[in-house]
C-alpha cells in the first residue's frame, strides 16, 4: 500500500443533472455531486432512492437518460477511466468454479497487469483480506463473508485512483467490517478517493470525510463529517440576561429555538451563522458564557434530513 | 487482449464444469456404437448384390453425419444459452463489465471460446464418423470438406442466434426460443421435401419461409447434398433427400443471417443496462 495515486487533478467523480428513467419510472431525477481525489465520500439514502442506479451509471453499467458524469476526468463508462477504478458490487458474485487466486489473476489480466506485477500483487491482496490460507479453494465453497473479502481484493488489484464500494460490509462479521474500515483509511491515505454506498451509517460516520444524502433520485444535502464542529447543526448557548423577546430575532438564522434556565438551544443551517448569532445576542444585552456544538450522530442527521419515513 | 482472456475463461469454465469431458464421453460412446453398427451391417451385407452392398454403408455414413449435425447443434445451444443471461442474472457480469474491457470484447471473447469448443467437438465427431465408416466399410463422403464447412456454419448460426437471444432473455427462455426455431426449420425442411415430391408449390413455399426465418435446416440439407452419393440422395423421404436442394443463394442468405445475428448481439449487449 505504499504507492500513491497519480491523480490528474480532475475530480474523482463529477456529475451534473444525471438522470435515469426506466420507462416512465424515474430512478434518478437529477444527481449533481463532486468527489475530490483522496476523499472518502459516503452516499446515503433510503431504499429506492436511486443509489444503486447512480453507482451503475458512474461505472457505465447503466446508460444515463440525461445529464453528465465524469470519472477521473473521463466520461463515465470510458475504458480508460475504468483502468483506474476499483469496484466492489453489492453481493459480490463470480464464477464459482474459480479458486480465490484464479479469480484475482483473471481480474488482474483484465486490468492489463503484467505477469510479474500480478504474481506479486495477488498473494499480497489475499494476505490483506485474510484469504491467503484459502487461495486454492473454489468460490463455490466460500461463505458470504469470504465472497465479500475476495470481492474487495479484486477491487484493489490495480491500485485504483477511485474505489467504489457498494455495501462493502454486507455479510461481513465484525472483524470483516473492521478490515473494510482499515482498507478505506489506507486507500484514502494512499491518495485514492473512496465512494461508499452503505446502509450502515456507523461505518460511514467513522470512515467518510463527507456524505451526500439522496432522496427521490437527487442529492438533497451534502455534509462534511470532519470532527471540527462544522457538521454540528445544533448548538447550546449558556448566557445571562437572555430575554424571551430576543428569541424571535434569532429565527432569521436558527430553528427549533428553546430557552430553559438560561440555556438557549437551537439548530442552524450553517455553523457560519454562529458568530452573527453571538453578535446579535451581545448587542441585545445578553452575557454569553459558553457556546457548545451539539454532536448529532449520522443516524440523527439522516432522520433529520431524509425524514423519519426514509422518504418512502 | 481482453477477447482472449474471456475466451480462455469460457473454455476453462466448460472444462471445470465437466461439460467438455461429458461431451467427449458421450461422443466416444456414440462413435463406438456407430463403428459397431457399421461393422455388423457390412458383414451381414457380404452376400448382397454389389449395388446395395456399396450403398448401404454410404447411407449409414449419412445417418452418422446427420446424428453428428444434430448433436453439435444441440450441444452448441445448451453450452452457450447461459453465457450472457446467466451472468446478467447472477450479477457476475458487474465485476467484469466494469474492468477496462469493451462490452464487444467481452461478448466476442465468449463467442470465440464457444466457437473453439464447438469446432473441436465437430472436428472430433465428424472425423471419427468418417474414419470409422471408411475403416469398417470403405464408405466415404463425397465432398467432405464443403459438407463439414456447412455444418460448421450451421453451428455458428446456432451460436450467434443463442448469444443474440441471451442479450434479452433468461437462460431458459433463450434455450426454448433457439431450439424452437431449430425445430421449426427442421419441420419446414421436411414440408419442403414432401412438397417437392408431391409437386405442391405452397408446401415448398412453407419450407422456404421456414428457412428464411431460421436457415439451419437449409445448411444441413446442402451439406448432406454435397456429401452423399447420388443413390443415397435419391432416397426420397430421408433427412438427406435431394428432392429440393437449397440454392447457393440460400447458403449466402444463411451466412449473412448469422453475421447479422452476431452484429445485433454486439449492438444490443453494448447498449443494454446491466
Amino acid at each position: 500500500m505504499a504507492s500513491t495515486c497519480k491523480s490528474s487533478g480532475s475530480p474523482a467523480i463529477q456529475t451534473r443533472f444525471l438522470r435515469k428513467l426506466f420507462g416512465e419510472k424515474v430512478a434518478v431525477k437529477s444527481l449533481t455531486l463532486e468527489v475530490s481525489p483522496g476523499e472518502a465520500f459516503g452516499f446515503l439514502g433510503p431504499n429506492g432512492a436511486g443509489k444503486s442506479t447512480s453507482v451503475k451509471m458512474l461505472l457505465g453499467l447503466v446508460t444515463p437518460t440525461g445529464g453528465e458524469a465524469r470519472i477521473l476526468g473521463f466520461p463515465a463508462g470510458n475504458v480508460e477511466a475504468r483502468r483506474k477504478v476499483g469496484f466492489l458490487p453489492e453481493h459480490f458474485r463470480f464464477y464459482d468454479w474459480l479458486s480465490a487466486e484464479e479469480l484475482l489473476l483473471f481480474h488482474g489480466r483484465l486490468y492489463g497487469m503484467a505477469g510479474s506485477e500480478l504474481y506479486r500483487r495477488v498473494p499480497e491482496l489475499l494476505e490483506l483480506v485474510g484469504l491467503a490460507p484459502h487461495r486454492r479453494r473454489r468460490l463455490r465453497d466460500f461463505s458470504k463473508g469470504m465472497m465479500q473479502r475476495i470481492g474487495l481484493a479484486q477491487a484493489l488489484l490495480n491500485k485504483p485512483d477511485l474505489i467504489i464500494l457498494d455495501e462493502p460490509t454486507s455479510g461481513l462479521d465484525p472483524a470483516g467490517r473492521r478490515l473494510v474500515r482499515d482498507i478505506i483509511k489506507a486507500e484514502r491515505s494512499r491518495g485514492a478517493a473512496v465512494f461508499l454506498n452503505s446502509h450502515l451509517l456507523g461505518e460511514v460516520e467513522v470512515t467518510c470525510d463527507r456524505v451526500a444524502f439522496i432522496k427521490h433520485g437527487e442529492v438533497i444535502e451534502t455534509r462534511s463529517l470532519q470532527p471540527n464542529g462544522e457538521n454540528a447543526t445544533s448548538f447550546r448557548i449558556r448566557a445571562g440576561n437572555l430575554r424571551p423577546e430576543m428569541l424571535a430575532g434569532l429565527e432569521r438564522w436558527a430553528k427549533g429555538i428553546q430557552l430553559h434556565d438560561g440555556e438557549l438551544s437551537f439548530s442552524v443551517i450553517s455553523s457560519e451563522s454562529i458568530p452573527e448569532i453571538i453578535r446579535y445576542l451581545v448587542a441585545g444585552g445578553a452575557n454569553v458564557y459558553e457556546v457548545t456544538p451539539q454532536h448529532l450522530s449520522l443516524e440523527d442527521l439522516f432522520v433529520q434530513i431524509v425524514g423519519p419515513d426514509g422518504g418512502l | 487482449m481482453g477477447v482472449w482472456i474471456v475466451a480462455g475463461a469460457a473454455f476453462r469454465e466448460a472444462v471445470r464444469k465437466k461439460m467438455v469431458w461429458m461431451a467427449l464421453v458421450t461422443g466416444a460412446a456414440f462413435l463406438i456404437l456407430f463403428g459397431l453398427g457399421m461393422r455388423f451391417q457390412t458383414k451381414s451385407m457380404a452376400r448382397a448384390p454389389s449395388l446395395i452392398r456399396g450403398q448401404v454403408p454410404n447411407a449409414l455414413l449419412m445417418v452418422g453425419l446427420y446424428a453428428v449435425d444434430l448433436l453439435t447443434m444441440v450441444m452448441t445451444v445448451l453450452a452457450s444459452s447461459d453465457a450472457l443471461s446467466g451472468e446478467i442474472a447472477s450479477g457476475a457480469i458487474h465485476a467484469v463489465a466494469t474492468k477496462p474491457i469493451r462490452r464487444s470484447e467481452l461478448l466476442l471473447g465468449k463467442w470465440l471460446g464457444y466457437v473453439g469448443m464447438m469446432s473441436a467437438y465437430l472436428a472430433i465427431m465428424l472425423g471419427g464418423v468418417t474414419v470409422i465408416a471408411y475403416a469398417a466399410s470403405g464408405a466415404t463422403a463425397l465432398h467432405l470438406a464443403s459438407g463439414a464447412a456447412l455444418i460448421w456454419l450451421e453451428s455458428l448460426l446456432m451460436l450467434n442466434v443463442t448469444l443474440l437471444c441471451g442479450t434479452a432473455f433468461s437462460t431458459l427462455t433463450n434455450g426454448v426460443i433457439v431450439l424452437g426455431l431449430f425445430g421449426m426449420a427442421f419441420l419446414g425442411g421436411w414440408v419442403e421435401q414432401v412438397g417437392a415430391l408431391t409437386r405442391s408449390v405452397h408446401a415448398v413455399d412453407v419450407g422456404v419461409i421456414a428457412s428464411l426465418i431460421m436457415p439451419s435446416e437449409s445448411l444441413w440439407r446442402r451439406a448432406a447434398y454435397d456429401m452423399q452419393s447420388p443413390v443415397v440422395g435419391a432416397l426420397r423421404l430421408s433427412p438427406f433427400s435431394n428432392a429440393s436442394v437449397p440454392s447457393h443463394t440460400m447458403i449466402g442468405y444463411a451466412a449473412v443471417y448469422l453475421a447479422v445475428a452476431l452484429a445485433l448481439a454486439l449492438r444490443y449487449f453494448g447498449q443494454r443496462d446491466l
